[in-house]
């Protein structure tokens, strides 16, 4: 990957994406050799939104390379609540850390938030819009059960406002996959992801009901609906009761679906398909370490190439 | 169009922007920037009646020949504009608009949720597309309705 930032999965090519895999796999075999390979560098973790497991997750990747991390707390608690443009957090905090980790409620803040500082920045989502080491934790959740090429993909549930979805679905375009979505009409792909799909040449085939697609699916990628999307609360719980699964939803599922989920879920997935051989999604989670070293590895080479030769170099 | 049906004198030297589409005008000069605080001469005809549209909106700005670069932004919602250069009131250019790669400044991102509408210290950038322009920040697709969202 010849990258200096990571914002979109549309950025992504199939040989990038391959790149940070292959390294993903060789991190997940012998973590031992990455350990500490980047001993020295700082890592700002900057999330504008609340977020558990991405936050946590990137803080343990960067420590077992032997970043540190500083964080910027949250939101209430910083500059950021006295009015503080983007653009002057993030070029403040280039002065403290090495590569940037950033998560906010608007679209696009990434891409801005990239035009202002020289060090890596890393997408952790940007409102409805992308969440690309997301999906490169997806990408090698499926790639270790099924492969990458000659794939049926459900993804189903919040498509309009899901980031996920949306660096997901532009992400597979690299490959030889299927897509079908499936979702209520007023939550179907956004106006700017049909046009990434389009642009690739990739046939949107759309369902409002699972039953029409899961026998054909290797992977089955749900979603949560959330409540904030539906005006009124009657008819959230209607919708958002058509796109739950459980054990029996599954009968009909081939006997190596992969069901995913970025998690956290509510009861889109009932716990009965937790002891499932089709559930992948704690699994899923926890390809967030060796996905996110690998990222992290990969950013930090390209922007500093000889430091990461280690202490070697005959200077 | 004869003399008592003249409705915009000639101009010595500068630009006109013919053949623009009826009711455009005004974001016309919106766009190029022109709001009479230059101290520029500026005619505008509305709706004239046109062999080519049926009605068009034209524009003259005397004092100033505009650009190539300056004028293409207007094909988004002026596509058949003829860019006329006059000198000494004769013609010596005549040019189409053509569609540029990007637009900055211009338009504003229709999307409420974008980071360019929460007074970050940044232009608004649009790639021009097939059927449209698409921000470059949260890649929100803009396509019949882009004069409502001129911004300048």
């Amino acid at each position: 990957m010849r990258q200096d930032h990571l914002i979109t999965a549309t950025q992504l090519s199939r040989d990038d994406i391959e790149a940070v895999l292959d390294r993903a796999r060789e991190v997940a075999a012998d973590p031992e050799a990455y350990a500490g390979r980047h001993a020295g560098t700082m890592l700002a973790l900057c999330f504008f939104e609340p977020s558990t497991r991405t936050r946590m997750s990137f803080d343990a990747a960067a420590k077992r390379l032997g970043i540190d991390t500083i964080d910027m707390g949250d939101v209430d608690s910083s500059s950021v609540s006295k009015g503080e443009s983007l653009a002057d957090t993030v070029r403040v905090i280039e002065g403290y850390a090495d590569s940037i980790v950033l998560r906010h409620p608007s679209e696009g803040a990434a891409t801005l938030a990239a035009e202002f500082v020289d060090v890596p920045v890393i997408n952790a989502g940007d409102g409805a819009g992308q969440h690309p080491s997301q999906t490169l934790l997806d990408l090698h959740t499926i790639r270790e059960n099924h492969g990458l090429d000659d794939l049926t993909v459900g993804i189903m549930g919040d498509l309009k406002y899901g980031r996920t979805v949306h660096s997901l679905a532009t992400a597979l375009t690299n490959f030889d996959a299927r897509q079908h979505f499936i979702s209520p009409e007023s939550l179907r792909l956004p106006r700017s992801v049909r046009f990434d799909l389009h642009e690739t040449g990739a046939q949107i085939r759309e369902h409002e009901d699972l039953e029409e697609v899961l026998p054909e699916l290797d992977v089955l990628y749900v979603t949560r609906i959330q409540k904030e999307r539906f005006p009124d609360e009657n008819e959230y719980h209607r919708v958002a009761g058509q796109y739950r699964i459980d054990a029996d939803t599954l009968e009909a599922a081939p006997d190596d679906l992969t069901v995913m989920h970025p998690l956290p879920r509510v009861d889109e997935i009932a716990a009965d398909v937790d002891d499932t051989d089709y559930a992948r999604y704690f699994e899923q989670a926890h390809n967030g370490i060796p996905v996110r070293m690998a990222l992290l590895d990969t950013l930090l080479e390209n922007a500093d190439p000889e430091a990461s030769e280690g202490m070697e170099v005959d200077r | 169009m004869s003399e008592h049906e003249l409705r915009v004198s000639k101009i010595r030297n500068g630009t006109v922007i013919d053949h623009v589409e009826g009711g455009q005008a005004l974001n016309v000069l919106a766009i190029l920037g022109i709001d009479g605080s230059e101290g520029l001469g500026v005619s505008v005809g509305m709706n004239v009646p046109s062999d080519r549209l049926g009605r068009k909106d034209l524009v003259k700005v005397e004092g100033r020949e505009l650009s190539q670069s300056e004028v293409d932004v207007l094909s988004l919602i002026a596509p058949e504009a003829t860019i006329n250069i006059v000198r000494e009131f004769e013609v010596v250019e005549k040019n189409r608009v053509t569609r540029p790669d990007r637009v900055a400044g211009v338009l504003s991102c229709p999307n409420r949720n974008c980071i360019t509408n929460a007074d970050e210290p940044v232009e608004t950038r649009f790639e021009v597309v097939a059927d449209g322009v698409r921000c470059d920040y949260c890649s929100t697709v803009l396509r019949s309705d882009i004069a409502e969202h001129i911004d300048v």
